[in-house]
């Protein structure tokens, strides 16, 4: 049994490295800094390491080279999934690149309500030390903080800040949802200001925000349920934060049709501020299941985030055509290849056309794919890299057992080179 | 297996070769001396007829924005700018997309396809060195490396404050460059980055930062005294304050003098010379840092020249960008503040050539090419993509080699900047040989690379053909011949093979104990453990394609 400390996450979307994990055998334990988010992520059981032709145990090879053959025979692939570290989509996008594949990463109809906005307007953002250090007021657009990152107050607000007399001083406001929890209370009790409205009213909420910090007059009472004296509070606290941070979860927007322009309200806001006299940046959270990693590997590979199709021979986007559950639903797609490496409940939609899986090992299917193969998760089974949510950190994830199950990068490289060999 | 290169005419100012036909000779990736004089009885396996060609090694652009966060923003926010220029894959190539800020691949590619072998990365955050380096890793054919960027963070400025002496930064410094895999130190608008995030928008050389009362003086002062003392051969890579604002010549002045004579290199001067003369108060500072320059030998430059048409500024200086944003085209841009640690920009520009402000930008880079005396002090560079593209190399060394030529360009621009510009009476045009100085053996002697950018026996075989063409333009476009590490990658402008590039580090000595303060630092105030933020050498090699070399330090100077 080991001990392995300063354990980074690639789970969690913040990039938590203080983890402190027991490897006994295949098995891995949490002792230190886990949460509801990481501890399962690392304690998954491991599960079946072989890989399956339609249910039937095969070699990696025989595996490897049926999943070439499905792909060989294609007219239009699609790649979905897309959860791995960087390695691991340097080899998906190769195979892409290859095979003229639709890339499609899972998260990315919620990222695109960022994609868009960075698209048309961009914005001004900062990054988790700059929010521990510097962040004298907080407001949380539309989303539920403590679920999405159950450990980000205790690690960037109640904390000691360089720049703050009391970090418990900072002023925290939840501006849509409510929290679900109290770990946005302060450690001497002040709780968060909550400013609770419909999902569906948030754009009003936002339009009329903005309006009030530009200093247009407003006539209505209230907005989206809200009191407009109130907004304007927020408004006046902005103004005279020193470093006010806005965050939002783009997944979590996502009931309104459009969220694109939630987000970009409130980025132009936030640029709005920064032309009033006083500093004010944006936060956006994110970070599941490999997103920001398959779209920066994506945007350096091709110029684009993960939504890109190759069959032209080069990469093209479209953040709306080239959605896998679209594509396949509309009869475009005549394979899936699912990839992901790092969340065994995040499995393949289930569809008549044959189905290639290159899965995190454990992975159970409400319908047995065509080809399965298992893979080591990054920062369990290999070493590799991951972002985290604020798009600038990489952090180099620890490999912490040995069970001889191959990373993404090799299996898709394998069946790259298998597929090379069948057309030589 | 031993190639030769029969007939060529060699520029190698390297070795003060400046014309002279000589044959050359590559064996294992490395240029060697004529077998047969050495008594040697190797046969030549393959030969490549140069005769009346021009042979020089193979180019090195010293800045050029080629990874890293910024760009990655710049490509991500720009997809109508990559529709109109995509690249398909072929049976050796992978597809990608180009113009002002092109996908990795693309850039490996159109670089090796003008004859470039090597470029360097001169905005390395710290925090975000192994993006800088997993994109370059994704670069083909290119050597790559990068400098890393200090002045603005918060661990820095705190020494500065608590008066910690010229070795506490030192080694600091030195630390910094191993955990980042650095081999040379930028600074970009000294401390400005930081002043930004207390809400100072402007901070001239001797205005205090409003937290920690320290100003871009002594940064620059501090840092350059660690980068000589480290025995860092490339002097400390200067973006210095004010960029783009009217009047900063005096600023750029007053850094150079104040500097003290220590080594240090002014980068994309071009946007640190203006002047405020004339009725739209802009006019071109060329000529007075030209002078400058030209007196003071411990400064390097390069111009950062702009070029007319559409592309992308990606900075560090947040504070600038911010300014400018107003500018932006089209409107969209981003500002970062990062980890306490230093910040981004990200602007689009389409400079016009009937803009005054943008046409006399154009004159100014190129007045500033033609003024200063020594090649071996200024180097050629579009800040890519912030002054252009990098692709209009060619280009813009036909407007130094060719004065007609560019005295029909500069006929064309808007009437107000013609008269602002002495550049019509400029009757200078760079030789060859002098090309070859800055795009070469000159970029390879500032950055400290010891067997690059050079044809002597014992340089490796990085070696670019032209065909002589009084079309410069053409001539640098497409060149007859790449070869890298002495594989042949290019033929008549097009990759027929590709291959990986290294990473050149330097790897200068520190004390282990600056660990102690920077662990207790990292612990309390950043998010990253200071061992999961060091970049360790497999991260670089782990994929069997990258590799690392380390590059001598300079002797010790106290």
């Amino acid at each position: 049994m080991t001990v392995i400390t300063e354990v980074p996450s690639p789970f969690c979307g913040v990039g938590t490295d203080d983890l402190t994990v027991q490897v006994d055998g295949v098995a891995i334990k949490v002792t230190a800094n886990g949460c509801v988010v990481n501890t399962p992520a690392f304690e998954q059981a491991l599960g079946d390491a072989n890989p399956r032709i339609a249910a039937k145990v095969v070699s990696l090879q025989e595996a490897v080279s049926k999943a070439a053959s499905l792909l060989a025979q294609t007219k239009q692939p699609v790649i979905g999934g897309c959860a791995t570290d960087v390695n691991g989509m340097r080899g998906l996008l190769s195979l892409a690149d290859h095979t003229g594949a639709v890339v499609d990463n899972m998260g990315f109809n919620a990222a695109r309500n960022n994609f868009l906005t960075l698209q048309d307007s961009g914005w001004m953002n900062t990054t988790l030390a700059e929010v521990k250090n510097r962040c004298d007021l907080l407001v949380v657009v539309g989303t539920d903080l403590e679920t999405l990152v159950p450990r980000f107050f205790e690690r960037y607000l109640w904390n000691e800040a360089m720049f703050l007399e009391d970090s418990k001083q900072r002023q925290v406001i939840y501006l849509g949802k409510a929290p679900s929890g109290n770990a946005s209370t302060s450690p001497d009790g002040q709780k968060a200001q909550v400013l609770a409205s419909d999902d569906g009213a948030l754009p009003e909420v936002v339009g009329v925000l903005r309006a009030l910090v530009k200093g247009q007059p407003i006539r209505a009472e209230q907005a989206g349920g809200i009191a407009v004296a109130d907004l304007q509070s927020i408004a006046d606290k902005l103004l005279a934060a020193k470093y006010g941070v806005v965050t939002w979860g783009a997944g979590a927007l996502g009931i309104n049709n459009h969220a694109e322009l939630i987000v970009q309200t409130v980025s132009e806001m936030i640029k709005d501020i920064n032309d009033k006299g006083t500093r004010c940046s944006g936060l956006p959270l994110a970070g599941k299941d490999g997103d920001l990693t398959a779209n920066q590997v994506c945007g350096w590979t091709t110029g684009y985030p993960a939504r890109v199709r190759f069959s032209k021979g080069y990469p093209e986007y479209d953040p709306y055509l080239y959605d896998t559950v679209a594509m396949i639903s509309n009869g475009e797609a005549d394979v899936l290849l699912w990839v992901q490496a790092f969340n065994v409940n995040a499995k393949p939609p289930v569809y008549d056309i044959p189905t290639i899986v290159v899965g995190r090992c454990g992975m159970l299917f409400d319908k047995e794919p065509d080809v399965f193969i298992p893979v080591g998760t990054p920062g369990i089974d290999h070493v590799g890299h991951a972002y985290r949510t604020d798009n600038v950190v990489a952090i180099r994830l620890k490999k912490l057992r040995d069970v001889g199950l191959p990373s993404t990068a090799e299996v898709l490289s394998a069946i790259e080179l298998a597929l090379q060999g069948a057309s030589a | 297996m031993i190639i030769k290169l029969t007939g060529g005419k060699v520029y190698d100012p390297a070795s003060g070769m400046a014309g002279i036909i000589q044959d050359l000779y590559i064996k294992d990736g490395k240029i060697i001396a004529d077998p047969i004089d050495r008594g040697g009885d190797q046969p030549v396996d393959k030969e490549y007829d140069c005769r009346g060609k021009v042979i020089m090694s193979g180019a090195i652009d010293m800045h050029t924005h080629i990874g890293g966060g910024k760009g990655n923003i710049a490509r991500t926010m720009l997809p109508e700018d990559h529709r109109k220029d995509p690249v398909a894959r072929t049976d050796i190539t992978r597809s990608g997309n180009g113009h002002a800020m092109p996908s990795t691949y693309v850039t490996g590619y159109r670089y090796a396809e003008m004859g470039y072998t090597a470029g360097f990365e001169p905005a390395v955050l710290p925090i975000n060195a192994r993006q800088a380096h997993m994109e370059m890793a994704d670069i083909p054919i290119l050597d790559k490396g990068g400098y890393v960027m200090l002045g603005s963070d918060d661990y820095f400025l705190r020494m500065l404050t608590a008066k910690k002496d010229q070795k506490a930064i030192n080694d600091y410094v030195a630390w910094t460059i191993h955990s980042a895999k650095a081999i040379g130190v930028k600074v970009v608008n000294p401390g400005g980055i930081n002043a930004f995030k207390f809400n100072q928008r402007k901070l001239d050389l001797d205005e205090q930062n409003s937290h920690y009362g320290v100003t871009p003086r002594e940064i620059l002062r501090v840092l350059a005294t660690a980068v000589k003392e480290i025995g860092i051969k490339h002097p400390l890579h200067v973006h210095g304050c004010n960029l783009g604002v009217p009047g900063n010549m005096q600023t750029t002045l007053d850094t150079i003098q104040g500097i003290g004579g220590l080594p240090m290199h002014l980068t994309h001067i071009q946007f640190h010379s203006y002047g405020t003369e004339g009725d739209l108060k802009f006019s071109s500072g060329a000529a007075q840092i030209a002078e400058a320059v030209n007196k003071n030998k411990n400064i390097t430059i390069d111009v950062g020249q702009i070029l007319f048409g559409q592309t992308v500024t990606a900075s560090g200086d947040n504070m600038r960008q911010h300014a400018n944003h107003k500018y932006a085209s089209p409107n969209k841009w981003v500002c970062m503040d990062i980890e306490c640690d230093a910040g981004c920009g990200v602007v689009p520009f389409k400079y016009k050539d009937q803009n005054f402000v943008n046409a006399l930008q154009w004159a100014i880079g190129l007045e500033t090419f033609l003024l200063v005396d020594d090649p071996w002090r200024i180097f050629l560079t579009t800040d890519h993509p912030n002054g252009a593209p990098f692709t209009s190399y060619p280009h813009l060394i036909r407007l130094l080699m060719d004065r007609s030529f560019r005295n029909e360009v500069l006929a064309t621009i808007h009437p107000q900047a013609q008269l602002m510009t002495t550049l019509g009476s400029i009757t200078r045009e760079y030789t060859l040989d002098e090309i070859a100085i800055m795009t070469r053996a000159g970029a390879a002697k500032l950055i400290g690379l010891k067997d690059r950018g050079g044809l002597a026996p014992g340089y490796f075989a990085d070696i670019t053909v032209y065909t002589d063409n009084a079309n410069r333009e053409a001539m640098f476009t497409k060149p007859d011949y790449v070869f890298k590490d002495g594989e042949l990658v290019v033929v008549d402008g097009k990759v027929v093979h590709t291959k990986w590039g290294t990473t050149h580090i330097a790897k200068p000595d520190y004390d282990p104990s600056v660990e102690k303060d920077l662990q207790a630092y990292f612990d309390k105030y950043l998010t990253m453990k200071l061992g999961n933020f060091k970049i360790s050498d497999d991260e670089i090699t782990e994929d069997g394609r990258g590799s690392l070399s380390v590059h001598p330090l300079a002797e010790k100077s106290s």
